[in-house]
């Protein structure tokens, strides 16, 4: 445990009849961090998340918040503000009577004014101060997961639990919301874990991305490194999008697409190998004596992405800057090379 | 435009015809309460009305009548409804059992369950009390049927389990969520649930008379023996009270529309 460790979970284990949620799932979170954990649905993220706030039993394991066992502690009094994915206020409660709700409760009892005043401080820093005496069915979507982030927020708890509460809403509130919960979780350096399946969202907001798969952490760093070193293939090829191609491994090196790259650690380091090629590393560029053709190319706005046959038939997709890929058409003849960062290679077949 | 017409007048029918078959029977008992006594006299007469207030008997009952359906007003409030949530919330398994449980009195004949119930009523009125309010025992057990299945409506609608660890994560404890949380969501389905029941508690006859308890509806049947005037008055007069009852359930009213949904 490193001195700056808040929130820790040790081992845990959680069987749901055959299905393990969580095999053996330790994590160790930074005060006033942001981790969050991504992985497909059933990987045991939402069940590390509840256990954390009291609202799931463990079969084997531990929970330290800020140096106390909270292992069997009841939810109720384990402080932990959460937002869920359903809208999750209480219908007979305006939007400040559900932020002041648990300053009400014996845990958080606060005065008055106080609690007034909080309501109040917190309906402004999500942005709804005009709606405070709004019931949820007069809110959007948006508007409710606000109101239930300011009523979590409002007890101060010792961890932020966000339980993917942007998955109901649309694109544009999603990724609005998603920015605002980054600036609010910085501006009151509350320790937050963020559970998601979307990548993007995780990746965008998170100190720290945790993937999980069969209830056990495949790895946790910081999203660039999560991107660029991933450590398994299934991180690799969880996490944006890859190209399988195989080449021979020698010597901590593959060879392919007529490149030498460096294999990342965890990589096959011997014989045949299926390197997972970002569609960013692979450079494209214009040439009748290339070695490829452009099978079809995608405007994205900022980049274009090319859908590739090489002459030897193999498929690849790569990824470049709209302005370096001016003039490369579906039909072209390309010239592709690899760029040159390390890769993940995993084992053939 | 032709069409338009033959609708109406359709639909105009079908109300006249139902309007005609529940209220021309209850205008036939006004029209009988305000009959003369004798045969020989001529008119109208609100005699019957006026007598009632002097009925002891009758005043009597309605008071013990209403405070049994209080008490079982209670029983729901305090024990039905909070069974309920509990069910829904802790123990999904017995939803099944628990609803075939309560829906069981449907398919019981009232004069089964008195036959059954009649030694236990016995064995209190001796070593007890007397009291007809003790009737708010059997009666909780006829009414479930109707609370249950209102109450299970209800609770079906709205995410309980969401709102439930909201709260316990706020800090709440089990009888708040159950009474500070729950029960404010699902109101309209305990206020429905309550007022079936005391209109069921009001109109039951078979269950009071043959265990010789003096309730509102035993007394009605005994002044009917000897004064149909003033039976008919009461009866239509508790009729009046509970359709006003009943009106007075709140329909679920239409939600207004989302307000500044441009805003995030």
């Amino acid at each position: 445990m490193s001195s700056s460790t808040y929130v820790q979970l040790v081992d845990l284990a959680k069987h749901f009849g055959k299905v393990r949620a969580l095999d053996g799932l330790s994590l160790d979170i930074a005060q006033g961090e942001l981790v969050a954990l991504l992985g497909p649905s059933g990987c045991g993220k939402t069940t590390a998340l509840r256990a954390l706030a009291g609202l799931q039993e463990l079969d084997r394991g531990q929970l330290i918040v800020d140096g106390k066992d909270v292992t069997f502690q009841n939810a109720n009094k384990r402080g932990m503000g959460m937002v869920f994915q359903a809208y999750s206020l209480f219908p007979h409660m305006t939007a400040r009577e559900n932020v002041e709700y648990g300053l009400k409760l014996k845990a958080h009892k606060t005065a008055g004014d106080k609690r007034k005043a909080r309501s109040a401080e917190l309906l402004e820093l999500v942005g709804l101060s005009t709606h405070a005496n709004h019931f949820p069915h007069q809110l959007s979507g948006g508007q409710q997961q606000r109101v239930a982030l300011a009523r979590a927020l409002a007890i101060s708890p010792k961890v932020l639990l966000l339980d993917e509460p942007l998955s109901a809403l649309d694109a544009k509130v999603r990724t609005q919301l998603r920015e605002e919960i980054r600036r609010i979780q910085i501006e009151l350096g509350t320790t937050t874990l963020f559970v998601t399946h979307d990548q993007e969202e995780a990746l965008s907001i998170a100190d720290r991305v945790g993937v999980m798969r069969n209830g056990q952490l495949e790895q946790i760093a910081a999203p660039s490194e999560l991107y660029d070193r991933p450590k398994t293939s299934f991180v690799a090829e969880f996490v944006g999008l890859t190209n399988p191609i195989s080449g021979k491994v020698s010597g901590g090196s593959i060879e392919i697409l007529g490149s030498v790259v460096k294999t990342l650690p965890g990589s096959v380091t011997s014989g045949t190998g299926i390197a997972l090629i970002r569609p960013e590393s692979i450079d494209v560029v214009a040439s009748k004596s290339g070695n490829a053709k452009v099978a079809a190319a995608s405007f994205l706005g900022a980049s274009c992405r090319l859908n590739i046959t090489m002459n030897d038939g193999a498929k690849v997709t790569a990824q470049l800057p709209s302005s370096d890929a001016a003039g490369i058409g579906a039909g072209a003849t390309v010239s592709v090379s690899l760029l040159d960062m390390p890769v993940f290679v995993k084992a053939a077949g | 435009m032709k069409r338009t017409w033959g609708v109406r007048i359709w639909r105009w029918s079908i109300i006249a015809v139902v309007g005609a078959y529940l209220l021309v029977p209850l205008y036939a008992m006004f029209d009988f309460s305000t009959k003369p006594f004798g045969f020989q006299d001529k008119g109208r007469t609100f005699r019957a009305w006026q007598i009632i207030p002097s009925q002891q008997d009758l005043m009597i009952s309605i008071a013990r009548s209403l405070i049994t359906a209080g008490i079982v007003m209670s029983l729901i409030l305090f024990l039905i409804v909070p069974t309920a949530i509990w069910v829904h919330l802790k123990l999904p398994l017995l939803r099944r059992p628990f609803e075939l449980l309560c829906l069981l009195p449907l398919a019981i004949p009232a004069i089964v369950i008195v036959v059954g119930i009649a030694p236990l009523y016995r064995w209190i009125s001796i070593h007890l009390t007397e009291s007809p309010i003790t009737l708010s025992g059997v009666y909780s057990m006829l009414i479930l049927p109707y609370t249950y299945r209102s109450l299970s409506a209800a609770l079906d609608a709205v995410d309980i389990h969401t709102l439930a660890e909201a709260a316990r994560t706020l800090g709440a404890n089990t009888s708040r969520v159950i009474f500070g949380i729950i029960m404010p969501t699902i109101k309209t389905g305990i206020v429905n649930g309550s007022f079936i029941a005391i209109a069921l508690v009001m109109g039951e006859f078979t269950i009071s008379n043959i265990l010789n308890y003096k309730t509102f509806q035993v007394v009605i049947a005994q002044i009917g023996r000897t004064n149909g005037n003033v039976a008919v008055a009461v009866s239509l007069a508790s009729i009046l009270f509970v359709l006003v009852l009943l009106l007075a359930i709140p329909t679920k009213k239409r939600r207004s529309a989302v307000l500044d949904v441009d805003l995030v």
